[in-house]
């Protein structure tokens, strides 16, 4: 009666929000101000919360996150880049939630299988890109030093921006109108934030749609060693 | 089946008055979680509880909660299903609700509003809340509509931190979801 569920497409949005809810993660006892280091991780957990939903559509969440070697993740590069400095991890959010945020609108306006996910997380994801957004206003438009450091952190991950637009087969929506929507909104931030929209290009050749057909690049690597190391040492660990 | 209903509301009545892990002021009813309770055999009950966030830890917490209570009471066999459709808002505390958070110290959510976050505009140091559509959110210590938002998350995912600018008192606001 049902149809079966799209594995890959559950793989492609589950590995996204699993991926970057570990980065986010990795703030945790790092970040500038106890506010930031709180909402971070309120960030990450969301999105951990998205990650489990996806991930189970798709087989066994714990076999899917903690088992599978780097080449079988789905993720976008975006996702898997490492936090760097604070401008960093905001331009990778502004990028990548204001991208989850338009992509579930669509979703949770069809009735397909991720339509009752994507309606509850697309509210949550307005907080996220809102967070973004706002850091994004203060340290552009703010001093010399966090002016700088956001434009060079936004025009560092523009490269992997391009992937996001590349359809996710079986995911039946607009993502011509996706990325002009993406681009109207980033740029619209960006300006507010007296930030020039970055001039590259938004993929290059060994980018585009690497992520999502299994090639990553070389930090991905590593976190996922510190993500599985757990798990794969102590096989059924809990505490 | 009409029996078969009323032991239902009795069910819903006993799982909905199991407290809230988190929030322990508030029931499951009351936080407006609680879904449906159905009988599915002689001694067999399945619940169905929707989550506030998609990633709430607390949902595992009150699953154990409810099959607790429902065992208690003579049930042998419950199952908690988590649902997500339609999707919680926090729409769906009740009155009591609301004004059991405000009398915990928590700001509660604010009614009858498009859900999503608000329009602030940013000072040097603050950040000024600006939605004159919408009743401010006011401080649940001394009442005062006075206040400033110092981070869009706190404590738990569904809350973020303010100042009263009257009192100087930090406090919780539930945010609209």
């Amino acid at each position: 009666m049902t149809p079966t569920v799209n594995t890959a497409a559950a793989l492609a949005l589950g590995d996204d929000a699993l991926v970057l809810s570990h980065r986010l993660g990795e703030w945790a006892g790092h970040a500038p101000v106890l506010e930031e280091e709180v909402a971070l991780a309120n960030i990450a957990l969301d999105l951990l919360g998205q990650a489990r939903v996806l991930l189970s559509m798709a087989g066994d969440e714990d076999e899917l996150a903690y088992l599978r070697e780097e080449r079988a993740f789905r993720n976008l590069q975006l996702v898997e880049q490492p936090n760097g400095d604070f401008a960093h991890t905001i331009a990778r959010q502004l990028y990548f939630s204001t991208y989850q945020r338009l992509l579930y609108a669509q979703l949770a306006s069809g009735d397909g299988d991720f339509a009752p996910l994507a309606a509850k997380a697309v509210k949550e994801v307005a907080y996220h890109q809102d967070h973004a957004e706002q850091w994004t206003l203060r340290l552009g438009d703010g001093t010399d030093v966090s002016h700088e450091r956001m434009r060079q952190a936004s025009e560092a991950l523009w490269r992997f921006t391009g992937e996001m637009f590349q359809p996710i087969e079986g995911v039946d929506i607009d993502w011509d109108g996706m990325r002009a929507a993406w681009l109207d909104s980033v740029g619209s931030i960006l300006r507010r934030a007296t930030l020039p929209l970055p001039e590259g290009p938004q993929s290059g050749a060994w980018t585009a749609g690497a992520g999502r057909q299994g090639l990553h690049t070389e930090p991905f690597g590593r976190m996922l060693a510190e993500m599985q190391h757990l798990h794969r040492s102590h096989p059924g660990a809990s505490w | 089946m009409v029996t078969t209903t009323a032991v239902e509301e009795e069910l819903l009545r006993l799982a909905g008055s199991v407290p809230d892990p988190e929030l322990p002021v508030l029931t499951l009813e009351e936080l407006g979680v609680l879904r449906a309770v159905h009988v599915r055999g002689a001694d067999s009950v399945e619940v169905e509880l929707t989550p506030t966030y998609t990633g709430c830890p607390a949902i595992e917490a009150m699953s154990v909660d409810i099959e607790r209570v429902l065992h208690e009471h003579g049930v042998r066999e419950v199952s908690v299903r988590t649902v997500l459709s339609p999707a919680w808002s926090t729409d769906d505390i009740s009155d009591e609700g609301r004004r059991k958070l405000r009398e915990f110290g928590i700001a509660p959510p604010r009614g009858g509003r498009s859900s999503g976050p608000v329009t602030v505009t940013l000072g040097p140091t603050r950040t000024v809340t600006s939605e004159p559509e919408l009743e401010p959110v006011r401080c649940p210590h001394c009442g005062s509509g006075d206040t400033e938002l110092l981070s869009r998350f706190s404590s738990t995912a569904c809350k973020a931190l303010r100042r009263c600018l009257s009192c100087r008192e930090p406090f919780d606001h539930f945010k609209e979801l």
